[in-house]
């Protein structure tokens, strides 16, 4: 035993490990976008997971913009009123959720919504050898069940987004015409003064890559758990966490792609 | 005669521990085998590497006299296209009705339209003695019996000419347990299919097998005729089929 030659094996093991987990991975993530694109494809598959990305997170994602769009008025009140920069309020909320609150608050409750239920429902569909059946049945479990997911994914979140950022502005607008006392007409004409296309359509590119990032960990995760409940029930938590980082990280790349010149 | 399936040299290993260790075995055109071996003998990993589920890391698996770990991926499919599996809990797909399972496979090979796979699927549930209103129910509504009833229907759906069955009788009482053998023999027949079942129980093994064959240590101990399972004279059948607590089978585990 030779604690020097224990390290160094374990962090060779370490990374070794990690090496694979990042192959299987990438292979998962190719292998999966490319069944978006080679037959066969499942459009019913296509339209039950629009369904429950798009459809079933729309209350969540909605009251989460609406109430973030409140709060976000304000505090930027309590605090612009501090430089008698009150008129720029109306301009902050909407760039704010435009741009970056509306694509990432709806990313992460879609993650922690429909991430986990994918995750948990091809966990299961693992561990009770229903993804095995599938291959015994002529089909291949990557375009029956990732692809769609996958496709859903994209298209669900920036129809989302738009909602949250109409809602996120409303939400704003409520809080700044009825408890704050604005002029109707004249937040409505700041809210749209400095609003350009670039703003929406960029939240909308960051929604298209979230919903992807959110379908591809629910599946992963899900598609490769192992054990019982047990398993189904980690795959699903690292399915939320890991959507709900790369989120994150993945907002900044974009905005640095996005916005800076 | 060419065997059916002819299995070569068989060897899966799972980290440091081997699971198959060289397994050979034959099954002829039409006939029933049933594999029998104690829990964690790799009997289903025997299933799932002739079905492709699992690699294994050597050897051969004959289809028809076509190397299946040799062909192409495509040819590998089409001759797997041939087998019908019955999973050992069912595998039932439980967001699909039971209609849906049963034309599942016709419907991927675009076997059958998808407005004529509702009465396809009641005509083969009815094959295996579940009554047409059971074709709208969801797995999860079901009986253990009757979901393994609903999975063999799945299976022989789109009448294959090789069958698998895992475990067919585990979880069900005695008396389902021998109607679900009796209707995986009569479906077997009828379709003239060759087979191959893995079980732990005996009774199951004599009345649905035409031979038997013993998994013991990664390699094929015994072949017979399955009415001897019970008579026979290897130590290790005898020892397991009578389920004997002194054996070569209990010494084996003390290592």
């Amino acid at each position: 035993m030779n604690p020097i030659l224990d390290l160094i094996a374990g962090i060779g093991a370490a990374v070794l490990n990690t090496l694979g987990f990042i192959g299987e991975f990438s292979i998962f993530a190719a292998t999966g976008l490319a069944g978006i694109f080679a037959p066969p494809y499942y459009p019913r598959m296509v339209g039950r997971s629009l369904m429950e990305i798009g459809f079933f997170s729309l209350p969540v994602v909605s009251l989460t913009a609406l109430f973030t769009g409140m709060v976000l008025a304000l505090q930027s009140y309590t605090g612009f009123s501090r430089f008698n920069a009150e008129s720029a309020i109306a301009s902050i909320v909407v760039l704010s959720v435009t741009r970056e609150l509306g694509p990432v608050l709806a990313g992460l409750m879609v993650s922690g919504r429909a991430g986990a239920a994918m995750a948990a429902e091809l966990g299961t569909m693992r561990v009770t050898d229903q993804i095995d059946a599938l291959q015994t049945l002529s089909t291949d479990p990557m375009k029956y069940l990732v692809a769609p997911r996958l496709l859903a994914g994209i298209i669900a979140m920036p129809l989302l987004v738009v909602v949250a950022d109409i809602l996120g502005v409303m939400g704003g607008y409520l809080v700044s015409t009825i408890k704050l006392g604005f002029n109707p007409t004249t937040y409505l004409i700041n809210t749209f003064a400095h609003l350009r296309a670039d703003d929406v359509i960029s939240g909308l590119i960051k929604a298209c890559a979230f919903g992807f990032i959110i379908a591809l960990m629910g599946c992963f995760h899900g598609y490769r758990s192992k054990g019982g409940a047990q398993g189904v029930g980690a795959a699903t938590t690292s399915a939320v966490v890991s959507a709900s980082i790369l989120i994150l990280a993945s907002d900044y790349v974009l905005t640095q792609l996005l916005f800076t010149k | 005669m060419t065997p059916k399936i002819k299995i070569r040299g068989l060897k899966k290993s799972f980290g440091a521990k081997k699971v198959l260790d060289g397994v050979d075995l034959d099954v002829f055109p039409g006939t029933a085998m049933v594999v029998i071996g104690g829990s964690g003998t790799g009997k289903s990993v025997l299933i799932k590497s002739i079905i492709g589920l699992i690699t294994p890391d050597a050897g051969s698996i004959e289809i028809d006299g076509e190397d299946v770990l040799k062909v192409s991926r495509s040819r590998a499919k089409e001759l797997r296209a041939q087998i019908g599996m019955l999973f050992q809990n069912g595998a039932l797909f439980d967001s699909l009705p039971v209609w849906e399972n049963v034309a599942f496979g016709l419907l991927a090979e675009n076997k059958i339209r998808r407005r004529d796979a509702r009465g396809k699927a009641v005509e083969v549930l009815a094959q295996v003695g579940l009554a047409p209103n059971v074709a709208d129910l969801s797995p999860s509504e079901l009986s253990g019996g009757m979901q393994k009833r609903v999975a063999l229907a799945r299976a022989i759906a789109s009448s294959p000419s090789i069958m698998f069955f895992d475990e067919p009788t585990t979880g069900l009482d005695p008396i389902m347990g021998a109607v679900i053998d009796g209707l995986i023999v009569d479906c077997v027949k009828r379709l003239g299919s060759t087979s191959i079942a893995i079980t732990h129980d005996m009774a199951s093994a004599v009345r649905i097998g035409d031979t038997a064959a013993m998994l013991y240590e990664g390699k094929i101990a015994w072949t017979g005729p399955a009415q001897n399972l019970l008579a026979s004279d290897n130590i290790v059948v005898d020892q397991f089929t009578h389920g004997r607590r002194q054996g070569p089978i209990q010494m084996a585990l003390r290592k």
